[in-house]
């Protein structure tokens, strides 16, 4: 089934309500027509509101069939366009089609209406041959069908965007969602907590400041969606609390070294960027290797440009095979850089070039800092 | 009772406060239990239980070198008949899938952190276990059947199938029929391709070759072999319940562990 309102509305799965929907509009457009043409001419109203219906019903129904089976076709034309729900062929097509439409639909419908009618109405002129009538008529049927056609088209259009809107802000939340889940993994959590509840029993001092590592991790991650930058001081301190972490965890498996030149902790970057990138490294590099190894984040300037590095020992990228680059917590940190910063910035993770082996991620961003 | 053998444990956890946390607690709870050794990876695990021969062993699932899961089927291929084999007990932080598959055949299955009580509850299950262990009663196989579970449910999910194996040899890669391939064999970080004629070797290991070849063609029948099933002529179990395997087309004859050996049983 098709996924937006509109679209399940207007498909064709739904021929009940969605004729209904039509029909409403058409008849409520019918009978101002017939009150109209009331005003104007001064015939007796049900029989132009017979009139207006048989020609007015029939007309819509030869634009909507026409709307629909040129959308159809076309798409199975080519395939491949973009089906955006709105079932619109385009006005090209739409406006020939509901020119016929309207004379067709109102000949058929004025022999109808003076057969239900008993009548010979003014209608008849068309038959007639009475021009002038004609001349009247036309324009006002024409008119009412573009306008009704366009109705139509506007409503599809403010349907589509709605959904599209929705759909933004459900993937938005999601996202969201999955990166503070990404940040509060689970298994990291509960061993977290496991190792402080061994800590409270066997060294309180110990215990009290993992607790307190843990709390200004917690609250950064908490609110690292809402604030848009941080300093990079602010970036390492963050950083720092989760290796000290994840230090008490592994124990001496784990060194680590944060290296911020003090000229650079009052640049700006959004934060816990790089905090996917040490976890990788821990999660990936260093937690599979039995002996374990160094964690290294550097911060450096190189002009306008500040390059960010974290890099491990551990085991390395699995050789002779493209980074797996579907992990959440990479595709997040280049999101993140993609939106912020455009085509300026960059992250690529590649084997470290060095003799102590493991991975390297390197993060290019530019500096906009005015103050530096 | 009096010639009881004193009661061992062993402990794999790779977090050394988690492995003193334990021991401690173990020591405030089952005072008569020994902790034979603590290590901290997989395959240490495995050496020391095989050297020591403890009655229970703790192990962590996520360890680095090989798994908590990995070392108890390592244990439970390469365990001597001789002695009983180890009541063994995971201990996770956060693994729900291992855990349903679990319930149904655990010796027990700690999810950390481990409070008291609960820790209590799993010495009590392996006390009555140990208790009312006749001497030739099957751990072992109590273990086979709750691994077989535990490997299942962490299966990977099917990939792409593989049609060809490419085998690189200098400059010149070897395209092999899957179909061709006798068996597949660990070897280190790469897996050897035995065909009827040739061998070849690929940079890749079992666990990642494994969910792209079709469970029905091909049957794991060892933690480091993988035999295309056509190519089975006969299996022969032996009193250990270890079953052999002779090929057609290979002169050698493949082990099946006690693992697997219920693959092979008359229709």
């Amino acid at each position: 089934m098709a996924k937006s309102p509109t679209s399940a509305a207007q498909s064709l799965e739904l021929p009940l309500s969605f004729i209904w929907r039509e029909l409403r509009i058409g008849v409520l457009v019918c009978l101002g027509v017939a009150a109209f043409l009331t005003l104007l001419f001064g015939d007796r109203f049900w029989i132009n509101l017979v009139y207006s219906l048989c020609i007015g019903l029939t007309i819509q129904a030869l634009i909507e069939t026409g709307r629909h089976g040129f959308d159809a076709w076309l798409r199975r034309r080519n395939p491949g366009a973009v089906n955006d729900g709105r079932r619109w062929p385009g006005w090209q097509i739409m406006v020939p089609w509901i020119l016929v439409s309207v004379a067709l639909g109102y000949t058929f419908g004025s022999i109808v209406a003076a057969g239900l009618t008993g009548t010979s109405h003014l209608h008849d002129s068309l038959l007639a041959n009475n021009w002038r009538a004609l001349a009247v008529i036309m324009p006002i049927v024409i008119a009412i069908s573009l306008g009704t056609t366009y109705f139509f088209y506007a409503r599809g259009r403010l349907a589509v965007t709605e959904a599209q809107v929705q759909a933004a802000r459900r993937a938005a939340a999601e996202n969201q969602l999955k990166l503070l889940e990404s940040q509060l993994e689970p298994h990291m959590l509960f061993n977290t907590l496991a190792n402080l509840r061994v800590l409270i029993g066997t060294d309180p001092p110990r215990a009290q400041a993992m607790l307190d590592r843990l709390i200004a991790f917690l609250r950064a991650t908490l609110s690292a969606s809402r604030t848009g930058r941080h300093t990079l001081a602010a970036e390492f301190d963050r950083l720092a609390d989760y290796v000290a972490l994840m230090g008490v965890r592994m124990g001496p498996r784990l060194a680590s070294r944060l290296d911020l030149p003090e000229a650079l902790r009052d640049l700006t970057v959004p934060p816990l960027l790089l905090q996917p990138l040490v976890e990788n490294c821990i999660k990936h590099g260093l937690e599979p290797k039995v002996e374990g190894g160094l964690i290294e984040v550097r911060a450096r300037r190189d002009g306008a440009v500040l390059e960010l590095t974290v890099r491990d020992t551990g085991v390395g990228l699995p050789d002779g095979r493209p980074i797996q680059e579907t992990g959440f917590g990479l595709v997040q940190v280049r999101e993140r850089l993609a939106t912020l910063y455009g085509r300026e910035a960059s992250l690529v993770i590649a084997a470290a070039s060095d003799e102590r082996g493991g991975t390297l991620a390197t993060v290019h961003l530019p500096i906009d800092d005015p103050t530096t | 009772m009096s010639d009881t053998p004193p009661l061992r444990a062993l402990i794999a956890e790779d977090e050394p406060l988690l492995a003193a946390g334990l021991q401690a607690d173990l020591a405030a709870l089952w005072p008569e239990l020994q902790i034979a050794a603590v290590v901290g990876d997989g395959a240490s695990a495995v050496e020391h239980a095989l050297a020591l021969k403890p009655q229970v062993c703790f192990l962590d699932i996520r360890m680095p070198g090989l798994s908590g899961l990995e070392a108890a089927q390592a244990l439970a291929e390469d365990w001597p008949a001789s002695a009983p084999f180890p009541l063994v007990v995971f201990v996770t932080a956060y693994d729900q899938y291992a855990l349903q598959a679990f319930d149904a055949q655990a010796v027990d299955y700690l999810v950390k952190p481990v409070d008291r009580p609960r820790l209590a509850a799993c010495i009590a299950r392996l006390q009555a276990r140990l208790a009312d262990r006749t001497p030739k009663t099957d751990a072992l196989q109590q273990s086979v059947d709750q691994l077989r579970a535990l490997l299942g449910a962490t299966a990977p999910a099917a990939m792409q199938r593989l049609e060809v194996v490419q085998a690189q040899v200098g400059a010149v890669v070897h395209l092999v029929p899957v179909g061709e391939v006798i068996y597949f064999e660990a070897a280190d970080k790469y897996v050897r391709v035995i065909t009827a004629d040739r061998e070849h070797l690929i940079r890749l290991s079992l666990k990642e070759l494994l969910p792209q070849l079709d469970p029905q063609a091909f049957w794991q029948v060892h933690r480091s072999t993988v035999v295309q099933a056509r190519c089975i002529t006969t299996a022969r179990r032996d009193e250990s319940g270890k079953v052999y395997l002779s090929l057609r087309g290979r002169p050698e004859t493949l082990t099946a562990s006690r693992l697997y050996a219920h693959l092979f049983k008359g229709m």
